[in-house]
């Protein structure tokens, strides 16, 4: 098996002290493989947003270990972390926080030019991304262009740009529509079947079906999880 | 749907009669599943024959007697075993997952929590699968709506179940409040019968609260 990309190791975070203190996470550990595509369930205040900001490397854990792409992350500077996170972690979130005022694939080529590519590489890179959500067309397009989908897809192309192969999802289909919600789903699930670790948080079952792995989260603690496929014969019989 | 398991998680607070047990089956589930007489007995006769119960002959005076069920060991273990199995999808039908959590709230000593969570497991696993054979099942459009059937289904359930998680939780809760403020001398016995040692480690205070007046 292959390294992981993500590993947790028996983290916990605590935020405040004192009486006001207050356990987010406890003792979590968790691995995400290449091609996994991993689903975090649980009720609100249950830890998925704390889990998937550590694993973005957003927020330090009070205790245990991040690991990244093989980097462990206590180690690292607040500098060599920034480059950890624009090299290796795509974030989608809800809200796609694309910049009006830049086109499709000039907000997809950001991060990179960020990062210190050259603009024609960038843009190179972009459209490929684009490319790979199905928005190549409309590579040249300002957001207030585009429909909530592909503004969605926009962001996941920008998520995925370059060689990042970790990709933390929060609720990556808000308030899209069922059908437009499954496009969403499908990138990312081609993502995952072409090499890239992917972690997705959300509320709604019907998305963490796509998923390889579910865990479900209570209170900070990991209270149950999904393990592999099933046979396809316990499938036949339900149908019957 | 499984009577076998539900008179023998019945028969676990105590012998019952046939008749009483069918009322008691009959009130706890809401009246969703009727039973007839002739039923109950069947199945009783069918759990002495596998060992799970045992026949008690009471005596009424005068020489009458009449004949109720206690639940064995083995009886128990089959129970206990039930309670946290996920329900098979593939061989009953759905209901039975409404009845075994209708009866996990008001039996004692149930984890429900851990019933719930079970399920939970097995039905999105499930889902999982459902979600893979769309995914790779290719364009026949029959095939994908009963593919569609099958995960809306399954996805109701999953909700469902989180609904029973937080009403569970949500009463227990309350159950606390009000054993703390010890407002109702009446309450206050109920909880410290389901919290005496034997009954396990499950929600007793919800239990206890949720159990229906009626008693045979």
């Amino acid at each position: 098996m292959s390294a992981p990309v993500l590993e947790l190791r028996h983290v916990t975070r605590i935020h405040g002290e004192g009486p006001t203190q207050v356990r987010a996470l406890y003792d979590l550990s968790l691995t995400v493989a290449p091609g996994e595509l991993v689903a975090v369930m649980g009720p609100s205040g249950s830890g998925k947003s704390t889990l998937l900001s550590l694993a973005g490397a957003l927020d330090a854990p009070t205790d245990g270990t991040v690991v990244i792409e093989g980097q462990v992350l206590d180690d690292l500077t607040h500098a060599q972390l920034a480059a950890v996170r624009r090299r290796h972690v795509g974030y989608v979130f809800q809200d796609f926080n694309l910049l009006p005022a830049l086109t499709a694939a000039e907000n997809v080529a950001l991060p990179l030019e960020l990062d210190g590519s050259r603009p024609r590489r960038a843009r190179r890179m972009a459209v490929e991304a684009l490319r790979e959500v199905g928005l190549q067309a409309e590579a040249d397009r300002f957001p207030e262009q585009l429909s909530g989908g592909q503004r969605q897809r926009v962001a996941i192309a920008r998520g995925l740009v370059g060689e990042r192969r970790l990709i933390l999802a929060d609720e990556p289909t808000g308030a899209l529509d069922s059908t437009t919600g499954e496009a969403v789903l499908q990138v990312l699930r081609a993502r995952c079947d072409a090499g890239a670790a992917a972690l997705l948080v959300t509320h709604d079952a019907r998305l963490a079906g796509w998923a390889d792995r579910v865990v479900f989260l209570k209170d900070g603690v990991v209270v149950d999880a999904t393990q592999g496929p099933l046979s396809a014969d316990s499938l036949l019989g339900a149908r019957v | 749907m499984s009577v076998k398991h539900s008179l023998l998680a019945l028969l676990g607070e105590g012998p019952q009669y046939g008749a009483a047990l069918r009322s008691e089956f009959e009130s706890r589930t809401g009246g969703t599943w009727p039973l007839n007489v002739g039923q109950v007995y069947t199945t009783l006769g069918r759990l002495e024959r596998d060992g799970l119960v045992v026949k008690e002959v009471v005596p009424e005076g005068a020489g009458d007697s009449s004949i109720r069920y206690a639940v064995t060991p083995a009886g128990r273990d089959e129970v206990a075993r039930w309670w946290v199995e996920p329900v098979d999808r593939a061989s009953t039908p759905r209901q039975e997952l409404a009845m075994k959590l209708a009866l996990a709230v008001t039996v004692p000593g149930v984890d429900v929590t851990r019933t719930v969570q079970v399920q939970r497991r097995a039905t999105m696993q499930h889902l999982q699968e459902l979600t893979r054979l769309k995914r790779t099942g290719g364009a026949d459009l029959a095939w994908s709506l009963v593919l569609e059937n099958l995960i809306f289904t399954a996805e109701a359930e999953l909700r469902w179940l989180d609904h029973v998680e937080a009403q569970v939780t949500r009463a227990a809760g309350a159950a606390r409040v009000r054993a703390h403020r010890g407002d109702v001398a009446s309450s206050a016995v109920t909880e410290q019968d389901a919290e005496a040692p034997g009954t396990g480690p499950a929600h007793p205070s919800v239990t206890a609260g949720a159990r229906p007046g009626a008693r045979r």
